[in-house]
């Protein structure tokens, strides 16, 4: 049976870009607001999530191809790692540093190792969630 | 800088992650396996060394001080049990290299295995409450994966108990947890131990206690172990022994921190409790042990006793005690990796699980037969095997403490546990064979080899128990005196 869902379809085209900016902006907020990288890779999750069920797994395959099983083991290293640099450099474990820079276009600019770290935590939020919705979803 | 401190939990989980990547190629992953795990027991030697050099180490995760951040504190105690886990699962892994079926090798067991290692790693070296949660649930969410790889009707019935009763008490622990900060406003164990110590260990805080001690008991299998010999013996050989040499070792050790650095003010909880407790676990370990006829039952009961006999050393509560569970918990993962390889081996070997429809191995399998029997004599504690020495200083602590009752159940396990493996060891590998030599499966000596060094390791621990005393007797003299936990903790804090 054909589902007509053409108001869902047409809605999501829009919606998804709003959820994906939406998260862009939980994570980078995070660092001295409400947010971060986890609750920011829920939403962007979400935002892959609300394609796959529009669509099916094949179409977004084609535009998405990751397997996302390793985008979560690639976001835990980066985090793993980024903890390390620190070691390497003589600070305890997961020591972040942060400082100012004058940036074209934006300005003066706070850039924080924190954000790699937060980037592997969201990597891995964003796999973990889309593999456990794919693997739910092949079962049924 | 105390950053080694980090590498026993770091570089398992490391490797976890890359192994995953290295997905298609079986023998890569082996060879990544091999030099982390070389590397891994190098590290826990060298914070060991480190540890005996300068005394209780810390490291302050992102250079926060305690209380106010997460820290690893390694102490001779978590260090000696990192080096032993380390080894021990060195050589389990190396075993499974030839004894995982491809079909589970590709559905990463490797990395599962190389979390469930930094879980227990981490639970050893945490100084802070929620980071041993955190731990645990690393270790136990591995777990779930391990015990559920590779399916099985009876395996995935076993399971859903095991996380079933695993999601219980975690869920407990956590209720602990939120009870212990609101009570005393801190989870950094060496503050709550000064806190708990300030305010006395009053109703409330003897309540907390005991939900720890509920958690930590679900997880070691102390009395609340009915879970476990239907989880530990439907694995197959290599993640059992994962599960029997390290998993219940870790509730263990928590419970020995806990009630050692946190809350040793009240004797109740401390002497009649956990002593009951104890007790009631090796009696009922014995009865399961003599009672079932299959040997993987068997060996899981005798995991049962084991912890009951080390919490023995708890209950008692002196140095004396504490340095023989010390060696006892060094020993009882070394021997209950080999006793459940030899079990996983046995049934891989014949098919059969049962110790009546085996019989005559010896012929077949000579080299695996003795090892058998060295594991019963180190299980039993027979000098000068590494179970012996465990038992002689809890044996010295109780007589020290008057607890003699303790004492005779204690040792009169022994030859329970004796019996139980003797039983095994008789009925299969004695008396006519049952396998022709035509239809012999080949057991491989490259399986052998790490049951092999298993088997040095615990003539080495018995026989070299004097090398270990330094260590044991500085992790046993912390356990005693807490202070010396906490000035290393928060010593330069205060100041």
């Amino acid at each position: 049976m054909k589902e007509n869902d053409v108001i869902l379809r047409t809605v999501t085209r829009a919606v998804v870009f709003i959820i994906l900016t939406f998260g862009v902006e939980l994570f980078l907020s995070g660092h001295h607001n409400p947010g971060g990288g986890f609750v920011g890779g829920l939403v962007l999750s979400s935002a892959l999530v609300l394609l796959y069920v529009v669509f099916d797994i094949e179409t977004v395959h084609q535009g998405v191809p990751f397997d996302f099983r390793k985008i979560a083991a690639f976001g835990a290293v980066i985090s793993l790692l980024s903890g390390t640099g620190a070691a390497v450099l003589g600070k305890p474990f997961l020591t972040q540093g942060f400082g100012y820079f004058d940036l074209p276009i934006f300005g003066l600019t706070e850039l924080a190792t924190v954000t790699i770290f937060e980037a592997g935590v969201a990597l891995t939020v964003i796999g973990t969630v889309v593999t456990i919705i794919l693997s739910i979803s092949k079962d049924v | 800088m105390n950053n080694i401190l980090v590498l026993p939990m770091l570089l398992p989980l490391l490797t976890g992650f890359v192994l995953f990547f290295l997905r298609p190629s079986v023998k890569a992953q082996k060879i990544v396996s091999l030099l982390s795990l070389l590397a891994l027991v190098a590290i826990a030697g060298r914070i060991l060394y480190r540890i005996s050099d300068e005394g209780i180490l810390r490291l302050d995760f992102g250079g926060w001080a305690p209380p106010f951040g997460i820290l690893f504190v390694g102490d001779s105690f978590s260090a000696l049990l990192v080096l032993t886990a380390s080894v021990v699962s060195a050589l389990i892994i190396a075993y499974s290299f030839t004894a995982t079926e491809r079909r589970m090798e590709n559905m990463f067991f490797y990395p599962f295995a190389f979390f469930l290692v930094a879980g227990v790693n981490g639970s050893f070296l945490t100084g802070d409450m929620f980071n041993l949660f955190v731990c645990f649930e690393v270790m136990l969410l591995a777990s779930y994966v391990l015990i559920t790889l590779g399916g099985g009707k009876v395996r995935l019935a076993e399971s859903m108990k095991y996380v079933a009763i695993n999601v219980v008490a975690s869920w407990f622990f956590l209720v602990a947890l939120a009870f212990l900060y609101g009570t005393v406003g801190t989870l950094n164990m060496a503050h709550v131990s000064v806190r708990v110590a300030e305010a006395g260990q009053g109703p409330l805080l003897s309540a907390v206690a005991v939900v720890f001690l509920i958690v930590f008991a679900l997880k070691a299998g102390l009395f609340l172990y009915f879970w476990l010999p239907g989880s530990y013996s439907s694995p197959p050989g290599p993640i059992a022994a994962l599960f029997a040499a390290l998993l219940t070792k870790v509730g263990v050790y928590a419970m020995f921190r806990t009630f050692t650095l946190m809350f040793y003010h009240d004797d109740f909880i401390m002497g009649t409790i956990i002593g009951t407790m104890a007790v009631v676990t090796i009696i009922a370990g014995c009865l399961g042990a003599v009672a079932y006829t299959d040997i993987r039952q068997i060996a899981s009961y005798n995991v049962i006793i084991a912890v009951g006999f080390m919490v023995l050393g708890l209950a008692v509560f002196n140095e004396e005690a504490f340095k023989g569970s010390v060696f006892y918990l060094i020993h009882d993962m070394v021997i209950k990796g080999i006793l459940f390889l030899i079990v996983g081996a046995m049934v891989y070997l014949t098919g059969k699980t049962k110790i009546t429809e085996m019989s005559g191995l010896i012929r077949n399998y000579p080299v695996l037969g003795w090892l058998l029997f060295l594991t019963t004599l180190g299980l039993a504690g027979i000098p000068p095997l590494s179970g012996f020495i465990g038992k002689m200083y809890v044996g010295l602590g109780a007589v020290e403490g008057g607890n003699y009752f303790l004492l005779f159940i204690g040792f009169a396990s022994s030859l329970i546990v004796l019996y139980s493996m003797l039983r095994i060891f008789m009925n299969c590998f004695w008396g006519e064979t049952i396998i022709n030599r035509e239809d012999q499966r080949l057991y491989p000596a490259r399986r052998l080899i790490p049951i092999a060094i298993l088997g040095v390791l615990t003539i080495g621990i018995g026989v070299g128990a004097q090398a270990l005393e330094p260590f044991v007797s500085d992790a046993a003299r912390v356990m005693a005196n807490p202070d010396l936990y906490i000035d290393a903790v928060l010593g330069e804090v205060e100041s």
